[in-house]
């Protein structure tokens, strides 16, 4: 039963490749004496419709998993694949390129461009990805009532709180057909019951079909995810699997 | 958990049997605390034997309507109003379990650490998705009661995972501690002057 479902998800026989694969990802920071290992070997894939919680203290090495699957930083070895296509070798701007339209990003840094309204925020990289600015706009406007923003569309960053800008970003991440969102602790600046609305909004995306990486150090936001894997020190040291994956049968082994 | 208690402020809203009691302690709390039928009828005799609940003679149906006496009534707003009780603190295998597991040799603290972890995270992975939105939850009582039991597992749930990965970086500090200090102690050889102190005043 195991080797079946093993045979099912390996690339050859699987007919699209998975929103975002890490194989024997390492990434090391700085030279010789000063080099700092943040990941040693990561092997990860998150497949369509699925929603992965990364979990581990500070320094464990969750957030540059996150920005090497983004490819906003590149791997010192091994390969990264957003919807199969290796980001490996690429220049940054090729990248850049490839992530686009695909994935979507909720950071930490909320990077909202001051002199532009919330709508025109959110609707920005659909514009960039080459959508026209009409129905960017709709969209941009339609993902803001998502996150509960209907009242501030027009409005700058600076006439909103910090809440609320934080809703800006995460609209911005969620909007359009994402294949791919990336989310850093989207929560942080939001009381808990706002916090639930996002990961709700979150967990609705991967059951209409995206795939999602959430890093967080709190287990009641990665309990949204189907499943958790724990960093320690640039390693997977554990991972839950998914609900009614085969190790569920097995129990812990 | 005092069922007991619980049963008691159930009766004061209304006189029902043990049958109905049971159905309405799973609604109002969400079914989180199964109990069974056979807990329920002893429970109400003891309430009854100590003067807390009254039993009416038997229906038709045989069912045995239960009701709060003003000295029930008392007790139950007195369990609401009273802060729970910390004097006899429930014991809780988990933490027994890893208090033990440090001091043995039997098995790998860390290792039981993480496969505890494990489960607990599916655990509250699982309770997670039975969680109502808020729409739902506000809906009637009864749901926002299933709504505040799911949180409290969700909570403790959650400080059962804090608390492991607190275990463990306690534990890693203790090692590396053990690690350096013979290396310590050889890096600060004892200085010369101290040595010829001590051999002076032998």
């Amino acid at each position: 039963m195991s080797t079946q479902a093993i045979t099912e998800r390996s690339p050859s026989v699987i007919a699209t490749p998975p929103p975002l694969e890490l194989l024997d990802v390492s990434k090391v920071y700085g030279e010789a004496q000063l080099a700092v290992q943040a990941l040693r070997g990561v092997t990860l894939t998150v497949h369509e419709g699925e929603f992965v919680a990364v979990m581990g203290p500070s320094g464990s090495g969750k957030s540059t998993l996150l920005q090497l699957a983004g490819g906003v930083e590149s791997p010192s070895a091994g390969c990264v694949s957003i919807c199969g296509r290796a980001l490996v070798g690429q220049s940054s701007a090729a990248r850049a390129q490839a992530r686009l339209g695909a994935v979507g990003y909720v950071f930490q840094a909320l990077n909202l461009v001051s002199s532009l309204t919330a709508k025109e925020n959110v609707a920005l990289p659909l514009e960039l990805a080459g959508e026209k600015t009409k129905r960017a706009y709709r969209l941009a406007t339609e993902a803001l009532i998502e996150v509960g923003l209907e009242s501030s569309v027009d409005k700058f960053p600076e006439e909103m709180s910090g809440g609320q800008q934080q809703r800006v970003a995460i609209a911005r991440g969620l909007i359009g057909d994402r294949k791919l969102i990336l989310a850093d602790e989207p929560t942080g600046a939001l009381d808990s019951v706002s916090g639930e609305a996002v990961l709700r909004l979150l967990r609705a995306k991967v059951d209409a079909g995206a795939a999602a990486i959430l890093v967080t150090h709190d287990a009641r936001h990665a309990a949204w995810a189907d499943r958790t894997v724990f960093l320690r020190d640039g390693l997977i040291i554990d991972d839950t699997g998914g609900p009614g994956d085969p190790r569920d049968l097995l129990g812990p082994l | 958990m005092s069922v007991r208690m619980a049963l008691l402020a159930i009766l004061c809203d209304s006189p029902q049997h043990g049958y109905e009691l049971r159905g309405e302690f799973e609604a109002r709390t969400g079914s989180v605390w199964p109990l069974n039928v056979g807990q329920v009828y002893s429970t109400l005799q003891r309430l009854e034997r100590d003067g807390l609940v009254t039993a009416a003679a038997p229906t038709s149906d045989g069912h045995v309507i239960h009701d709060v006496t003003n000295a029930g009534r008392a007790a139950a707003t007195a369990w609401f109003t009273d802060p729970i009780d910390r004097t006899s603190p429930p014991r809780d295998e988990l933490a027994m379990k890893l208090s033990l597991a440090a001091a043995t040799d039997l098995v790998d603290v860390r290792d039981v650490i993480a496969r505890q972890r494990v489960s607990s995270m599916r655990a509250l992975r699982d309770v997670t998705r039975l969680k109502p939105s808020d729409d739902e939850s506000f809906a009637d009582a009864e749901a926002m009661g299933w709504s505040l039991a799911l949180e409290s597992m969700v909570f403790q749930t959650e400080a059962e995972i804090r608390w492991l990965d607190h275990v463990e970086s306690r534990l890693l500090t203790q090692a590396s501690r053990r690690r350096e200090s013979p290396a310590r102690r050889a890096a600060k050889p004892v200085p010369e002057r101290v040595v010829n102190l001590v051999e002076e005043n032998r």
